[in-house]
């Protein structure tokens, strides 16, 4: 179908296209939880307090980063909490194996990277759909990591214990970690030719091939790229929880998808931004850590959060077919 | 007697281009009558409103006598239409007995599926029809043949009286289509009514009572087949339409752009040769369907070939992916712009600089102020009527998108352009800038591959013409012997030659 | 191809073989794993994931996944635990109805946000997998309904047998699955469910109500999910907030899966799925003799489901090229 030109795009004004953005969006709906939170408790208008908050969810924020890029360029990961799990687990098992540290590490690194490898090769090389292929990896990595785990937890040494203690300028390493991150992938995404073929990709992927991107291999270094972070989020936990057990980040993938939702990432690809997710992430931490202080039961908490998810998908599906077609 | 259907001045329009104009059309019980017409001439649309698939803007539809309406396939399938799509649309995991009832029992969700009797009835359905088929095997699987036998007896199935075929020998074997006019024949006899669509005037004289030619839109002729030779049905079919678009010079130079010899892939095309020189139109003539566009996309790497060679600029090439194809200097704008041209959701701009990474980010960075450069300069020179460059492409006019994706080529200063259908569905006015600026591109020293199915456009800009059929290239014609009969001569199938 | 050689190609063929070789191996290394006893520790395994897998079938083969069963189960569960805890006068069969009814509506639910919003199964599923956990937690004040407040007829289904020794719950499961194969084959609506995943452009076409039948997949779905969740009360004695049908879902899609449900919709049948489900009730009920920790079984379950869906493709692969690839 022919489609003739509509003069939506003349007619509305800049600032309400703006507004209508869903990172606006999820900026004011942070606004707004900031506000309402501090009703509940003075807590939330102290920065530290937020932050420290914020160092239960930076692991997790951060691997939701790269898931966003994964979803803007059409497909979906949702082993990201099982490869923490597993990465953790199998680092901290060679280092109580007598494997020295910074070995042991590299260890951690290298299987979250595999296990990026072997989604990609059953998405990319064997064409097969990322949905089921990351249930199945997520339901292995988990269990894999209950095998390494066992039943106890690891312990760590007291120097590798901590890093959610240490301080740059008043704010706790994996936060730190989170907003450089944030920043260098939004640049990636905003001003490079990479970044820019992610959004081609996700928006029609065939007019993508016809114009010579190379989709194939912008996706693998994307799958690579998650099972990475997400080893170096599993370490970042570890280090902070001080041992490692098989459940680490259990269910941990809700709250990754969730940030990409309520940041405004396109479920079925195309759009999206770091800035939404990075926003996103901060709304997650006021309303969960809202919650807790206005001693709600956990069990509400997840109620919210998946009630969260669905709304943030309905929105942005709204509000992406209000200003398109 | 009267006839079995009439349709009464139908129109039809689609996103306000008329693409059928008041056609009157009878239908007698018991024959079998052929649509004909170059692509596009409007004999699919009359078939599809006919069947409910599309709903006519004007016009009405009389059935044994009654005036009917026809909003969907559902409701023509109870009042005994069947339309047999050119690929079935079946259920592949059920089995051919389940596809011949599907839809059409009656009774509640819970009511039982009476699969004694299914099995029975469709046995008896494949005999009447004389074909040998398990009818419990699944749909998948089965040969195209067979999958139109399924179609057909679910036809008989439904009782339907109007039966229409829309080019269902293109995929069949000479058995299989021989198979099917024995059983067309059969139908007929026993009163039913067929419209047969197809491209081969050997098989409409052959099995057809009656013919309408269809040109641009309207009904020219309705005549018994064997009162008209070939000869004046393809007269028919093209008419005396021609304006003369440009009766510019040549640019064609000896030198060699690109040499292509033996290029096959088993089912698509067999041994295409050809030399394209710069300054060139070459153009590529041929129905639907006959390996026009698998050729274009086999060259830029979409789905190569399995065997031949490919030399550009006197070096052979291998070209695996698009992206090889554009390293060595082509350029493919296709023929399903939505689906393989444009990104819908994102700005003109964006659209035009997709091919030239190296040019916009030279470190992997974008530059912003050189990409706005490229891109307006581009729009200016091709005209891209547009609000802002920033505007999403989807909201943009036919011509206009596909400026924007011939913009994107121009900026990767292709020495090859291959263009696929590159005017289709594009209003008079900004046709015939295209053509200008093909034949500027060709001033330039580019080579160019233009695939058409209209014939004007093929006659006015070409120096010469390739014309395939079937999977072969069947004539290379020069500008100086090219005419319409003599590209639509080597485009209809004959029955001997084998497929590729 | 003979009609041998077919029937060895289905994929029940396979599962059957691999069951049968799987338990020789087993048993030439520890000949107690071929006695009835252990028979029955296996039947005893599989009844809830059996049912559940019945309604997963439904939902992949309509092209869409249910992720949220395990909750469902556990809700549906947690309303029949706070009745006969609250209200022990009414009668407790009635949890029965109660459980089903209550996974149903819950399952009614993602059809409804699935059909309506037009938003992928997967999103929706994970999102009210947390939610209707997070509702059982809310339902119980977080509290678990310990062994004293189910009733002990229920807890004897588990054990009690109406006839040859076979306990109740295991005839439930064979009811179901039965009930699940009459459906499938031999109404209009079942048929419609493998029409429309089969082919979904087609299927509206061809007087499909797509909408009917895809909340139909997800209420069945739920509503099997319910019954689960009362046997669970059963099997187990207890319903707990967070440990009642955690994981469950991986466990039934791993089923499913090996079962031949193709996850591109349309392929799929009962003996396959029940089989699936057999193989790893084998293979779980093996591993203690194996002296294999049970903390292994999560990993054979997602190595197997990736297996399947190698094997899948590789199959694919195989018959386009026998059919010669048309496109």
């Amino acid at each position: 179908m022919t489609k003739t030109a509509r003069p939506t795009a003349q007619a509305l004004p800049g600032w309400k296209v703006a507004l209508i953005r869903p990172e606006v969006m999820t900026f004011l709906l942070l606004v707004l939880a900031v506000v309402a939170a501090s009703q509940i408790s003075e807590f939330f208008l102290d920065i530290n307090y937020i932050l420290r908050s914020f160092t239960l969810y930076a692991e997790l924020a951060m691997v939701a980063l790269i898931l966003t890029m994964v979803i803007i360029a059409g497909e979906i990961d949702l082993s990201g909490a099982a490869n923490m799990a597993l990465s953790g687990s199998l680092f901290a098992w060679a280092q109580a194996a007598g494997v020295p540290m910074p070995l042991a590490i590299v260890i951690g690194l290298l299987a979250g990277l595999s296990m990026g490898a072997l989604n990609a090769f059953m998405i990319i090389a064997l064409q097969l759909p990322s949905i089921i292929v990351t249930i199945g990896t997520l339901i292995l990595f988990r269990g894999l990591a209950q095998i390494v785990a066992g039943d106890q937890s690891i312990r760590l040494p007291e120097w590798f214990i901590g890093i959610n203690e240490v301080m740059v300028l008043g704010v706790p390493v994996p936060v730190v970690i989170f907003a450089i991150m944030a920043l260098v992938l939004a640049l990636i995404m905003g001003i490079t030719i990479f970044g820019r073929q992610i959004y081609l990709i996700g928006t029609n992927e065939i007019a993508a091939r016809h114009a010579g991107i190379r989709s194939a291999r912008i996706k693998t270094i994307l799958f690579l790229l998650m099972g990475l972070t997400a080893a170096v989020a599993g370490l970042l936990t570890a280090s902070r929880l001080g041992s490692v057990r098989y459940d680490l980040a259990l269910g941990g993938e809700l709250q990754m998808v969730l940030i990409a939702m309520l940041g405004g990432t396109y479920i079925f690809g195309g759009r999206g931004t770091i800035a939404g997710s990075f926003l996103a992430a901060w709304l997650l931490v006021i309303v969960s850590t809202g919650m807790i202080v206005a001693n709600w039961l956990p069990a509400w908490q997840l109620s919210v959060l998946g009630v969260l998810l669905i709304a943030s998908i309905i929105a942005t599906n709204l509000i992406y077919s209000r200003t398109q077609r | 007697m009267t006839p079995m259907l009439i349709a009464n001045g139908i129109t039809k329009q689609f996103a306000g281009v008329e693409v059928l104009t008041d056609v009157d059309f009878e239908l007698n019980a018991g024959e079998i009558h052929a649509l004909l017409g170059e692509n596009g001439a409007g004999k699919s649309t009359l078939a599809k409103i006919i069947a409910g698939v599309h709903r006519p803007t004007r016009g009405k539809i009389t059935l044994n006598g009654t005036p009917v309406e026809v909003p969907n396939p559902i409701a023509a399938q109870r009042l005994g239409i069947t339309l047999i799509h050119q690929e079935p649309l079946s259920f592949p995991d059920l089995s051919v007995a389940e596809n011949l009832v599907l839809g059409k029992q009656d009774g509640g969700p819970l009511s039982r599926v009476p699969w004694a009797k299914m099995t029975a009835d469709a046995r008896r359905l494949m005999d009447q029809l004389g074909v040998a088929l398990d009818v419990t095997q699944p749909m998948r699987g089965l040969s195209i043949a067979d999958q139109q036998m399924v179609e057909i007896a679910r036809a008989l199935a439904s009782n339907s009286r109007v039966i229409i075929m829309d080019e269902p020998t293109a995929p069949l074997t000479p058995k299989e289509v021989g198979t099917l006019f024995t059983i067309a024949r059969r139908l007929r006899d026993e009163g039913r009514s067929i419209i047969f669509i197809s491209h081969r005037l050997s098989e409409v004289r052959e099995l057809c009572d009656r013919v309408t030619i269809f040109r641009d839109g309207r009904k020219i002729a309705t005549d018994r087949t064997d009162a008209l030779t070939d000869a004046d049905i393809i007269r028919l079919m093209i008419g005396r339409k021609v304006k003369d678009y440009s009766g510019s010079s040549t640019a064609r130079t000896s030198d060699v752009a690109m040499q292509v010899s033996g290029l096959t892939l088993p089912g698509m095309f067999r041994d295409i040769s050809f030399t394209l020189h710069k300054g060139e139109i070459l153009g590529l003539g041929g129905l639907v369907g006959a390996g026009r566009t698998d050729v274009a996309r086999a060259l830029f790497g979409i789905a190569p070939a399995l065997s031949g060679t490919i030399t550009v600029g006197g070096k052979p090439v291998s070209i695996r992916e698009p992206s090889d194809a554009i390293a060595v200097g082509l350029a493919f704008v296709p023929e399903d712009r939505a689906q393989a041209g444009i990104f819908r959701s994102l700005a003109v701009e964006d659209n035009i600089t997709a091919a030239i990474p190296g040019k916009i980010a030279p470190n992997g960075v974008i530059r912003r102020a050189v990409e706005r450069a490229h891109a307006t300069d581009y729009v200016t020179r091709l005209r891209i009527r547009l609000a802002s460059i920033r505007q999403q492409i989807g909201e943009l006019s036919g011509g206009n998108q596909q400026k924007a994706i011939l913009a994107r080529w121009m900026l990767t200063d292709p020495q090859v352009l291959i263009l696929d259908e590159p005017t289709r569905g594009i209003d008079l006015g900004v046709k015939a800038e295209f053509y200008e600026m093909i034949g500027r591109m060709a001033a330039d020293g580019r080579a160019i591959l233009l695939i058409s199915s209209e014939l004007p456009e093929l006659l006015a800009l070409c120096d010469r013409i390739l014309v395939m059929s079937e999977g072969h290239l069947t004539a290379d014609i020069h500008r100086a012997d090219a005419s319409e009969e003599a590209i639509m001569i080597a485009a209809v199938p004959q029955r001997e030659r084998a497929r590729a | 191809m003979s009609l041998l050689a077919r029937l060895l190609l289905r994929r029940e063929a396979g599962i059957l073989m691999m069951i049968i070789l799987f338990c020789l191996a087993v048993g030439l290394y520890k000949p107690q794993y071929l006695t009835l006893n252990q028979l029955r520790v296996t039947m005893l395994l599989v009844p809830l994931i059996m049912i559940g897998a019945m309604g997963q079938m439904l939902v992949i083969a309509a092209r869409h996944v249910d992720l949220s069963i395990g909750s469902i189960m556990a809700a549906a569960a947690m309303a029949s635990g706070m009745m006969w805890r609250f209200a022990p006068e009414i009668p407790w069969v009635l949890g029965f109805p109660l459980s089903i009814i209550f996974g149903m509506l819950l399952g009614l639910l993602n059809g409804v946000l699935v059909v309506v919003f037009r938003l992928p199964a997967i999103i929706v599923t994970l999102g009210t997998l947390n939610l209707y956990r997070g509702l059982t937690f809310i339902m119980s004040d977080a509290k678990q309904i310990d062994r004293q407040y189910v009733p002990s007829t229920l807890k004897a289904m588990s054990q009690t047998s109406p006839i040859f020794g076979i306990p109740w719950i295991i005839f439930i499961m064979f009811a179901v699955v039965g009930l699940t194969y009459w459906f499938t084959m031999h109404t209009r609506m079942g048929r419609q469910i493998f029409a429309l995943g089969s082919n979904p452009v087609a299927a509206p076409l061809r007087g499909i109500d797509v909408t009917r039948v895809t909340l139909v997949v997800f209420a069945i779905s739920g509503a099997l999910a319910g019954l689960a969740g009362i046997l669970y009360a059963s099997r187990w004695g207890f319903v707990n907030p967070s440990n009642t049908g955690s994981g469950f879902e991986f466990q039934v899609i791993a089923a499913v899966v090996i079962g031949g449900v193709s996850i591109n919709g349309g392929v799929g049948t009962v003996a396959g799925v029940a089989l699936g489900v057999l193989l790893l009730g084998c293979v779980s009920s093996a591993l203690p003799l194996l002296g294999i920790p049970g903390t292994a079984q999560n990993a054979i379950y997602g190595a197997v489901i990736l297996l399947a869906l190698l094997i899948d493709r590789l199959v694919r692969l195989r018959g386009q090229r026998m059919v010669g690839v048309i496109t």
